[in-house]
């Protein structure tokens, strides 16, 4: 029985179940539903949960465990010379054992009889059927696939027969338990109350799932690579996958973090004069009409996919940065060669410094205008004018959110992929030259991870061990920034 | 002496001190809703004017038109005409920061910036430039302290936070920061509401001494606080100035029913 | 200014002392160039927010057309299946040279002589080489159209199509263009004969990816971002609601729910292409669910969506004043009862436009998406979340990689279309804010 099948009856129960329950709710009631505890629907979903949920435990937690409890047992009957081997090549036996599994169902028995005899003409029967099995098959292996089919069913058997038990068994008791003075709307609302625990717990989850996940890989990684060649090595040549022994190749993390930091810096230089005047414009000066439009459009910016970012980079602003250069070398020298490349940190830059311009002015806007009247007033009473207001006493007032504000807005400039894909170039190199190609973490974790991965070579986990640097500097950077603007909050609270 | 006579020889006194600022039919409206009617007020030079009234009668609306603070308001309006000694300060020769400069303001709530309490008081002479030197900075900020009382209280820490200080101190120092400009005229919206009985009673006596520097404009929610400080007094009602009268005789023997009324804690 | 002025009740106006200067004129100049400074950070936002757009619109709304030629093809047995044996060999009809009947069609129609072979090359570089498998598969549907004339429209080369949109210059070296003279003369020829003309590039909304420009469309990728939408949508709504009812509305103020909050706040500021990894990491290499399926994509934007979500869920949340869980606590009903029937109906217009932007947010998101091989190169049309697939914003990516210049023209076209669908959900967003805005 498949596992939906086995759900859709599972539901099915708990549909009987909920009209059982109300049945015998309304009958209990004879009719004056104030004898009843609670209305009728709560005593149908009560059983109906008892039918339904303790099975769907079972079914989860059945579905998660036995994959490694069959996975083990099928390695027993590996023969010992094969138990004996790496762990790789073990991995690798286990996998071509499961393709073969799959595929022998939709054999016949002449076929299999025909494998018995020579098993290095599985590869070709199985190919017929569209199997792709990876390496010649040893003898053993189809011996342990059968091993391996018949344990699955028999699982799937048992499961089935327990879930169903269960469902029945839980729904009966339930039903036993529908009484005038039962309190089924606290017991329903208990569980509701724990499943929405549990979906706020997600949240926990998720980081949980990201360190755990990278930091396992990452470790892998630093097996092979010593960690502090990665974090302190000044040179990135990872070669390419698969490429001879593990340890070819050089992954030093210096060049992609200083191209991470210059492009972030360029772009930071664009988008914090840019943002924070448009910002102060807007909470100060504009008109509600001007703001009740220009705001919304600037947000704009803000709502723009940066793939598209990248490909205005890639094919406007690159070439226009090259042409114009061109240009101006040859007025200055008489050489038309441009100065700057079309991919350069100047290009990611400055398009990431736009898109990066609402975020900057929407932060600051908000801290702004957070500054009490109070403040505004005491200084213009004085006689002060408005932009001394603002530089003498709003943006000394403000100047912690800002920064923190700031400090948001630089972790998504590290963050950003799709603009630096595009426009930022693949060469990790180390130089101060903003008109030529540098590359960033972002860029080699894609580059690392589109095409062909192994997660046995370094090549592949290295992009575990970036994504996991990457990860502290933004993680540290908005704690950081959370704590102030916090901070600053409770100031004028 | 009759008391028509004692009357008479009063006016004269009073008409002997110099008007800093008069206001003429003033209206003010708020988008379409209209706060003040036609207020003909005078304020004397060097006097304490006091403006009293029940809540929303349009006495701190009024005392906001004295130095454009309306201004900052959207949508607010004035008309009629105000002068400050003579001159129209709705007037587009007049520059509402030059104005701002002259008559001074001190709101309900201490104000200080965050900055220390020598910055704060420093703040005014340093965007005018008004002290040619550090040292002469020095001593307009110590004099103001010293106008304003706080000077022996805070010697000591003039470097530390303006917001540290105690709520009535904090309110002496937003009135040294205003003094530290050298205005002619200081309006104070309510500046005691925010205080208990004690830095009140510091205050008041703060607005005494200031009296023979300054003009002094006050709005005041408390009559007592009225008779006490002012020489002047000036009742509104529901946006209509109703009587302007010597503080002595608007708490004895008030010309309108509707003052008698409000003093004697009939409305409120 | 008089000295002491006399008023008409006999009022002496107070002397205004000297003037003060307080630099009125150089303050005022500062004054200015402070507004100025903001008025020029807006314009060069709004420039560049007007450069983006422009760029791409007027590189892009000619992918909408697409040139076509129609005329009347011989199917002719001789190229087909000379030696008559596709009723034995199914290979026969696969492999046949399609192309050729398309070139012979034109040949005759240009006049161009059967031994002329330099010409004839040329003449086949007027139509795109996908005329084979559109030919192959009106043939395979139907072997009997063998020896029969259809008329038939196929697409023209992607060089032609470009140069019947002028976006050639056609004063450059006929050496250094991509099309000759000649083909150029007949091009203008077909035109007038009526063969060949532009229409509308439904192909683009249709096919799968395909290297050749003139070929390749957005049907693929429309179709898996559609499925990631959808597992979004049904997973990270119902999921964002409840984990913002417990946090807002049952949640004792403990470390725990500290934690969560603070989880989430951070994990809104996660790099997306962070999910990306967890997705790589988590849902194939340990869960082993396949590459490039939308179903691993749609959990990874769901896991990226959430915190958007449950942040925009609170706030609604939160709008809705406690007088009304007042007056339902009041009346007897328990916590749960008052959440579910009246505090989440008065929210959900908040909770719906969040989970649109939220939506949006996670349309144009690339980046993971790379990441969990969603790249690869799909031609057919997925048929469950779990075949491979890519999505509308990776096909920009695969086509930005492309050198051609008529896949910068699709390119923009797919940016147009996804610009579109965020411009159209934003919109709906708005709209459901102003109709069901409620002020309390």
């Amino acid at each position: 029985m498949s596992t939906t099948l086995l759900l859709a009856i599972l539901l099915v129960i708990a549909a009987v179940a909920f009209v059982l329950g109300r049945m015998r709710a309304g009958a209990l009631s004879q009719g004056r539903s104030s004898a009843l505890h609670s209305r009728p629907n709560y005593y149908g979903a009560f059983v109906a949960l008892a039918a339904f949920l303790p099975s769907l435990i079972l079914v989860a937690v059945w579905l998660t465990i036995s994959p490694f409890v069959i996975n083990s047992a099928v390695r027993d009957t590996f023969p010992q010379e094969v138990k004996n081997q790496s762990e790789a090549q073990q991995s690798l036996a286990h996998g071509m054992v499961t393709t073969i599994a799959r595929g022998l169902p939709f054999l016949t028995e002449e076929e299999i009889a025909g494998i018995r005899q020579d098993p290095s003409t599985l590869q070709s029967v199985f190919a017929a059927r569209r199997f792709a099995v990876a390496a010649e098959a040893q003898p053993y292996m189809l011996d342990s696939a059968a091993t391996l089919n018949a344990m699955s069913q028999t699982s799937r058997t048992t499961l089935s027969a327990l879930a169903l038990l269960l469902s029945i068994v839980g729904a009966f008791f339930a039903l036993r338990m529908v009484a005038p003075r039962f309190r089924a709307r606290n017991q329903v609302e208990r569980v509701m109350l724990w499943s929405l625990l549990l979906a706020s717990s997600i949240a926990i989850l998720t980081t949980v799932g990201i360190v755990a996940s990278m930091a396992t890989e990452a470790l892998r990684f630093f097996t092979m690579v010593p960690a502090h060649e990665f974090f302190f090595g000044t040179v990135w040549d990872p070669r390419f996958a698969g490429a001879g022994a593990s340890s070819s190749g050089q992954f030093g993390l210096i060049p992609l973090l200083a191209g991470t930091l210059y492009i972030g810096f360029v772009a930071m230089l664009v988008a914090v004069p840019v943002g924070l005047f448009a910002a102060i414009y807007m909470a100060e000066y504009a008109s509600p009409r001007m703001r009740s439009t220009a705001k919304p459009l600037l947000e704009v910016l803000a709502g723009i996919p940066t793939i598209v970012y990248g490909f205005f980079a890639l094919v406007t602003v690159g070439p226009f940065l090259r042409d114009i250069s061109a240009q101006l070398s040859g007025l200055v020298t008489g050489d038309y060669t441009s100065f700057i490349e079309a991919q350069s940190v100047i290009t990611a830059g400055i398009v990431m410094g736009i898109m990066l311009i609402p975020y900057v002015s929407s932060l600051s806007d908000d801290i702004i205008t957070a500054v009490p009247r109070a403040l505004r007033d005491g200084s213009l009473g004085l006689g002060a004018t408005r932009s001394e207001t603002i530089k003498r006493v709003i943006l000394p007032a403000a100047l912690p959110g800002i920064v923190g504000a700031l400090l948001m807005t630089a972790s998504r400039a590290i963050g950003e992929t799709m603009i630096v894909v595009l426009a930022a170039g693949v060469a990790a190199r180390m130089q101060l030259n903003p008109f030529e190609p540098m590359t960033t973490v972002t860029v080699k974790i894609v580059n690392q991870l589109t095409g062909d991965l192994e997660f046995t070579s370094p090549q592949t986990l290295v992009a575990f061990a970036l994504g996991i640097t990457l990860f502290c500097i933004t993680l540290a950077l908005n704690i950081y920034a959370l704590y102030i603007v916090r901070k600053y909050r409770e100031q004028y609270e | 002496m009759t008391e028509a006579a004692t009357e008479e020889l009063l006016d004269k006194k009073m008409n002997a001190v110099p008007l800093k600022m008069v206001g003429k039919d003033v209206s003010v409206y708020y988008g379409d809703k209209r706060a003040l009617y036609d207020v003909n007020l005078n304020v004397r030079e060097n006097t304490v004017t006091a403006l009293i009234g029940p809540s929303g009668c349009g006495k701190s609306t009024f005392l906001r038109t004295l130095n454009r603070m309306n201004d900052t308001i959207d949508g607010c309006r004035v008309t009629g005409t105000i002068t400050l000694d003579g001159d129209d300060i709705y007037d587009s020769s007049i520059d509402v920061v030059e104005l701002r400069a002259r008559v001074g303001m001190v709101f309900q709530k201490p104000n200080p910036f965050p900055k220390s309490i020598y910055e704060n008081v420093a703040y005014g002479p340093r965007i005018h430039g008004l002290a040619k030197s550090k040292a002469d900075l020095d001593q307009v900020v110590e004099q103001s302290l010293q106008k304003a009382g706080l000077w022996n209280e805070v010697k000591d820490r003039l470097h530390e936070g303006g917001t540290g200080l105690s709520g009535g101190q904090q309110q002496r120092l937003c009135i040294a920061r205003a003094v530290a400009v050298s205005p002619e005229v200081i309006l104070m919206d309510e500046p005691c509401s925010a205080l208990d009985p004690i830095a009140t009673a510091r205050v008041e006596e703060l607005i005494h001494e200031l009296r023979t520097n300054f003009t002094i404009v006050i709005v005041t929610h408390s009559m007592q606080q009225a008779a006490r400080v002012s020489q002047r007094t000036a009742m509104f009602h529901l946006g209509n100035l109703v009587e302007e009268n010597d503080t002595d005789k608007m708490f004895t023997n008030p010309d309108d029913q509707r003052t008698q009324d409000y003093i004697m804690g009939r409305f409120g | 200014m008089t000295d002491i002025a006399q008023q008409a009740s006999g009022q002496i106006i107070a002397k205004a002392p000297a003037r003060r200067d307080i630099g009125i004129r150089r303050r005022y100049a500062a004054e200015r160039r402070f507004r100025l400074y903001g008025v020029a950070a807006i314009t060069f936002g709004l420039v560049f927010l007007f450069l983006l757009l422009w760029s791409v619109l007027s590189k892009g709304y000619t992918a909408f057309q697409q040139t076509e030629l129609t005329l009347p093809i011989t199917f002719s047995q001789e190229i087909i299946d000379p030696n008559n044996k596709r009723e034995t060999d199914p290979q026969v009809l696969q492999t046949a040279n399609y192309p050729v009947l398309v070139r012979n069609a034109l040949a005759e129609k240009l006049g161009v002589a059967s031994s002329n072979r330099a010409a004839l090359r040329q003449v086949s570089g007027l139509f795109s080489d996908s005329a084979r498998v559109e030919l192959r598969d009106m043939v395979m549907s139907d072997p009997s159209i063998i020896g029969k004339t259809l008329p038939v429209t196929v697409l023209a080369s992607a060089n032609i199509d470009s140069a019947f949109k002028g976006q050639f210059d056609m004063t450059v070296d006929e050496a250094s263009r991509k099309v000759s003279d000649q083909q150029v003369a007949w091009m203008d020829q077909l035109a007038k004969e009526g063969v060949l003309a532009k229409g509308f590039n439904t192909g683009l909304f249709v096919n799968g990816n395909s290297s050749r420009p003139e070929a390749a469309g957005l049907g693929v990728a429309l179709i898996g971002s559609l499925y990631l939408m959808g597992i979004v949508l049904v997973l990270s709504l119902p999921i964002g609601v409840a984990a913002s009812i417990y946090l807002e509305e049952f949640a004792p103020k403990n470390r725990l729910t500290d934690l969560i909050e603070v989880n989430i706040n951070n994990l809104a500021a996660v790099p997306s292409i962070v999910y990306g990894l967890l997705g790589l990491a988590v849902f194939i290499n340990f869960a082993g669910l396949p590459r490039s399926a939308p179903l691993v994509g749609g959990l990874v934007l769901t896991l990226m969506t959430l915190p958007t979500i449950i942040i925009a869920t609170r706030a609604a949340l939160r709008a809705v004043p406690p007088s009304i869980r007042a007056a339902a606590l009041g009346l007897g009903a328990s916590k749960m009862q008052t959440t579910f029937h009246h505090v989440l109906p008065l929210a959900m217009p908040g909770i719906l436009t969040g989970t649109i932007i939220g939506l949006a947010h996670a349309l144009g998101e690339t980046a993971p998406l790379l990441l969990i091989g969603m790249v690869a190169f799909v031609a057919n049309v997925p048929a469950t979340p779990l075949d491979p697939s890519t999505a509308l914003p990776v096909q920009i990516y695969m086509w930005a990689n492309e050198a051609e210049r008529a896949f910068v023209e699709r390119t923009s076209g797919a940016i147009i279309v996804l610009l579109a669908f965020l411009v159209i959900m934003n919109l709906g967003a708005i709209l459901l804010r102003r109709r069901f805005e409620r002020r309390w």
